[in-house]
């Protein structure tokens, strides 16, 4: 390691004393993310050594550190802060490091690159409001720098730099540098944060990090320092939607009922109407009591305690919302997941997840992809090991009260805890809303992307209205109840010459019919989708929305889809009453697949021109018991209809 | 609602600049709490810490706030009264009384426990020297510091505690950088660095065993600075210790030891009268003053400014070894 080298250049001025106490000062949490060999702890240091942040007796102790070891004074023993680390040479856990200038606080979380603490990395990110994901000029744009982007934009992180570092060693080129930005541009493209700042450094010279430096006068844009102190911080504060979780109930006296708890999100004013979840009441906000005096309104990152009206049970793990822009109270959801512990997921084991202050059992119902650790693209998954990350679906015992953390980053992800070991297992990143962006301005209520299934609707007040027109008077009218035929299956099987031959039996009684399949919403209400195991899940998933609109409308809805996930048509089979969805699996052999072919899909799919075809290479879930079966080997399309007609004229 | 403190408050300003209370000296010039007049990082930081004392409120049964008469269990305390009024904080306070004291600190903590109406519980280290669970060290560097520990951990478990909350902070030493939050405490009431729980976003995972305990640290993300930027805002009064004043003083390896008869002198120490204050207070003997003239809040903030030493620089504990803070959390100190 060299020498350091203190740059402290007269001509400029010193961005800040050791701890400087100016006023107005605010504060900025940040992440550093890089390679074992990035420099990045000697970033660190420099930071600390050149805005005058390090004291003396720690570089006497670096001193006497090098001195024992024979080496020369190591900036980056700053930061590594445990004895095995020492011994290891790396970084091994998140380290918190604080410095201020007049115009900052700064709180650094020091995670390591290396691709094994994926979970460090993630906790770190977790608070930060602006990233440096350094890249070694020698080296360019590797894996792990992409990885520590994806990661921050994964995590939401609105800022993100992109710090070269060790520009010395490559003689100060800005054709280099111009050169390492060219390579990162395309993956940048699809990261989903605010900013992207480049910045040419060396940590170990101290170029560009709080004095400009002289070696590289091409480049014109401003040091890091100045960066870090003048970057905007909270912008993806959600300042519209009011979500304040139970903390604590404070009750010194009879008198005195109050509810502890930081407003998340939004704000909230005495004589504010609100809503107690879960149960769906209404009360009123009568004062505000805050730790220095009342307040007429709280806002979102205060913690106050709420009096209300109404003398209502309310406990820890409940939540207050305001009635528009409520969320809905779910018990399935899906999730961006991030494994942490040692132990792989096991799908459909009983955990602990902590959503807010609310803490419920829960289960993860199906692992539905994960990242690849290089490409980023998602691959199918059965489960996640340790420092994976993928998509699932949750399912909790009680209802939680979710947002989508694009929207909401406090009431949008949880933690998951082993029961046994108490061992904190998992991050997740709730998703209900798969077009949502930052600042979109749908309304809340129909960004919901999984969930709507009628048993999550237990609070009457805070889901969508009910119809117009109910149903049961357009039933009425039309003399006949609403039903819906699920025929599920794999392509050739015989769905859509049934589905057709059914349709017209029914529309030939004198019924309000409406035929939906697979094809056909392909070519239009799902046409942005494609063939991934999430985009499957969403066809179906709008496939059943579509089939209730004409439900809800009293037709007898005929839907034909291969929809081979079990849990994706279980989803679909919930959004209808009890005994009006009928699931109907419709099959038969191998060689009649391939001998029907009528679109020639298992000739592509032998051929190699379809790697994944439902019944070639893809398997379909069948049903359970209890629910019909209809060999098309065995029975014609007429019999067929025959026996679908009867099961539901009987029924219904 | 009136508090002990908003009272105490009250009585600062009609005495000001200066205001003694047994021990107690506040000198402060600023004429509001207003968050108006406060550097919003300091709002930021007592949200922080006030968000957390109320988990730990509602995910622990029987929890303590350790208290040591220093200036962070001091601004702890404080934060307390905060986070839960107009109900009293439902925290027990608890002493590791090491023996050794400056008698300002017994003081201000006994009228500090008349001013709340908190619950003191004392763990004597002497009891476990006399009881057997602990030796005493012999010699002029003997401290009783290490001791501390044996006294700590037979206290919590006399008592059932289930949550430790103390002042620690990440800025005071490299071990304690990395420390969470919540820091899980095994049976045996040691720290295990590598296993840590990863802390994400505010969700505090207090779940544990049977006599497994936790200790929290609402402070982690204060700096020193901020600690006096808080106390001089808030108005919090402090032990006369931390302001300067006359005191018999020797000098041992370049820092300022108060003579005292609980520290056995080396030839050639010998006292002499200067006028000093302490950065932190513990045990007298291991707590090094620094020279200083700085006798108001303002004075002290541009003096820890200034500085060019951690505070824990003149902690003499400190010093034995690389990783002696290390080896100490490992253990179960504080």
């Amino acid at each position: 390691m060299d020498r350091i080298e203190n740059k402290d250049s007269q001509d400029e001025a010193v961005a800040g004393s050791a701890i400087t106490t100016g006023a107005g000062m605010d504060l900025l949490r940040f992440t550093t993310a890089g390679s074992v060999d990035d420099g990045k702890s000697t970033l660190i240091g420099r930071l600390l050594f050149d805005s005058k942040s390090m004291f003396d007796d720690q570089l006497e102790a670096l001193e006497l550190s090098a001195s024992n070891r024979g080496e020369e004074v190591n900036l980056a023993l700053v930061t590594d802060g445990l004895r095995a680390e020492r011994e290891q040479g790396i970084t091994i856990d998140v380290a918190y490091r604080y410095f201020a200038t007049p115009r900052r606080k700064f709180i650094i979380a020091d995670t390591p690159g290396h691709e094994q603490y994926t979970r460090n990395m993630v906790t770190g990110a977790s608070s930060a409001d602006l990233a440096i994901v350094l890249i070694d000029a020698r080296k360019g744009v590797l894996t792990q720098s992409r990885r520590h982007a994806f990661l921050s934009s994964l995590l939401q992180i609105p800022q993100l730099v992109v710090a070269i570092n060790k520009m010395d060693l490559v003689n100060y080129s800005g054709d280099r540098f111009n050169e390492i930005v060219r390579e990162f541009r395309p993956f940048s493209e699809k990261l989903d944060v605010d900013e992207i700042t480049f910045i040419p450094i060396s940590a170990l010279k101290g170029d560009n990090i709080v004095h400009r430096s002289k070696s590289m006068p091409w480049y014109r844009g401003d040091t890091l320092l100045h960066h870090l102190e003048h970057v905007q911080v909270g912008t993806r504060r959600n300042d519209r939607d009011f979500r304040f979780p139970v903390q604590y109930v404070i009750r010194p006296d009879q008198d005195y009922r109050g509810f502890a708890g930081r407003v998340e999100s939004g704000m909230v004013a005495e004589g504010d109407s609100v809503v107690l979840l879960p149960s769906g009441q209404l009360s009123t906000v009568i004062s505000i009591d805050s730790p220095g005096g009342p307040l007429a309104r709280a806002v979102a990152g205060q913690s106050v305690i709420l009096r209300i009206a109404d003398e209502m049970d309310l406990s820890r793990g409940d939540m207050l919302v305001k009635e528009d822009r409520a969320p809905v109270p779910t018990t399935r959801f899906r999730s961006v997941l991030c494994w942490m512990n040692s132990a792989d997921l096991v799908p459909g084991r009983v955990y602990q997840l902590m959503h807010t202050t609310r803490t419920v059992s829960a289960v993860i119902s199906r692992v539905h992809d994960r990242y690849d650790a290089n490409t980023y693209a998602s691959e199918p998954a059965e489960t996640l090991a340790l420092n994976e990350i993928g998509h699932v679906e949750v399912e909790t015992a009680a209802p939680v009260f979710p947002d989508d953390y694009k929207r909401n980053q406090a009431t949008g992800s949880f933690i998951l805890i082993d029961p046994d070991t108490n061992a904190t297992v998992a991050a997740g990143m709730i998703r209900m809303d798969r077009l949502g962006s930052p600042g979109s301005d749908q309304p809340h209520a129909f960004n919901t992307g999984i969930n709507g299934e009628t048993e999550t609707l237990r609070s009457p007040r805070v889901h969508w209205q009910p119809w117009n027109i109910r149903r049961e008077m357009r039933e009425k009218r039309n003399g006949h109840p609403a039903h819906v035929v699920w025929l599920t299956g794999v392509s050739g099987a015989g769905k859509t010459t049934i589905a057709k031959t059914l349709e017209n039996r029914f529309w030939e009684q004198g019924m309000q019919t409406m035929l939906l399949d697979g094809d056909q919403l392909r070519h239009g209400l799902n046409g942005d989708l494609g063939f991934t195991p999430e985009d499957r899940t969403e066809n179906i998933r709008r496939a059943g929305e579509a089939a209730r609109l004409f439900f809800e409308q009293g037709a007898i809805v005929i839907c034909a889809f291969v929809s081979p996930i079990r849990s994706d048509r279980e989803r679909v089979r919930r959004l209808f009453p009890d005994g009006r969805f009928t699931e109907v699996l419709v099959h038969c052999s191998p060689e009649t697949l391939h001998e029907r072919d009528p679109k020639g899909l298992y000739r592509k799919a032998r051929e190699g021109r379809i790697r994944s075809l439902t019944g070639y290479n893809s398997p379909h879930e069948p049903p359970g018991d209890g629910v019909m079966s209809i060999d098309t080997n065995a029975v014609s399309s007429e019999e067929a209809v025959d026996l679908i007609y009867q099961r539901i004229i009987g029924s219904g | 609602m009136t508090t002990a403190l908003h009272t105490a408050n009250r009585q600062i300003q009609q005495n000001h600049p200066a205001f003694i209370l047994n021990g107690a000296v506040s000198g402060i010039s600023s004429k509001s709490t207003g968050k108006s007049l406060r550097d919003p990082h300091l709002t930021q930081l007592e949200e922080e810490a006030i968000y957390i004392m109320r988990e730990v409120a509602a995910q622990f049964e029987r929890p303590v706030l350790l208290f040591s008469g220093g200036k962070d269990s001091i601004v702890m305390v404080h934060l307390a009264m905060k986070a839960f009024r107009p109900a009293p904080f439902p925290f027990m306070l608890m002493h590791i009384d090491t023996g050794h004291n400056f008698p300002e600190t017994i003081r201000f903590r006994d009228d500090l426990v008349r001013r709340t109406g908190a619950r003191l519980i004392v763990g004597r280290v002497q009891e476990s020297i006399d009881n057997g669970r602990a030796g005493e060290e012999i010699g002029p560097e003997a401290s009783r510091n290490a001791l501390q520990t044996v006294t700590l951990l037979d206290t919590l478990k006399e008592h059932n505690v289930d949550c430790a909350l103390g002042g620690g902070r990440r800025d005071e030493e490299k071990a304690r950088a990395k420390e969470r939050f919540f820091s899980h405490r095994n049976i045996f009431g040691q720290w295990d660095p590598k296993n840590q729980r990863p802390e994400l976003w505010s969700l505090f995972n207090g779940r544990k065993h049977p006599g497994e305990h936790f200790r929290v640290f609402p402070l982690s993300n204060w700096t020193e600075m901020d600690v006096w930027q808080y106390i001089a805002s808030e108005r919090i009064p402090i032990p006369s210790l931390y302001f300067a004043h006359r005191r018999r003083v020797f000098n041992r390896r370049g820092a300022w030891l108060a003579d005292s008869d609980f520290i056995a002198r080396y030839s050639g120490e010998e006292p002499v009268e200067k006028t000093v204050r302490f950065r932190t207070i513990g045990d007298v003997t291991c707590t090094g003053a620094v020279l200083s003239q700085a006798s108001t809040l303002e004075e002290i903030i541009a003096e820890v400014a200034a500085a060019r030493v951690t505070e824990r620089g003149n902690r003499h504990d400190d010093k034995r070894s690389e990783a002696a803070m290390e080896d100490r959390k490992r253990v179960g100190y504080f």
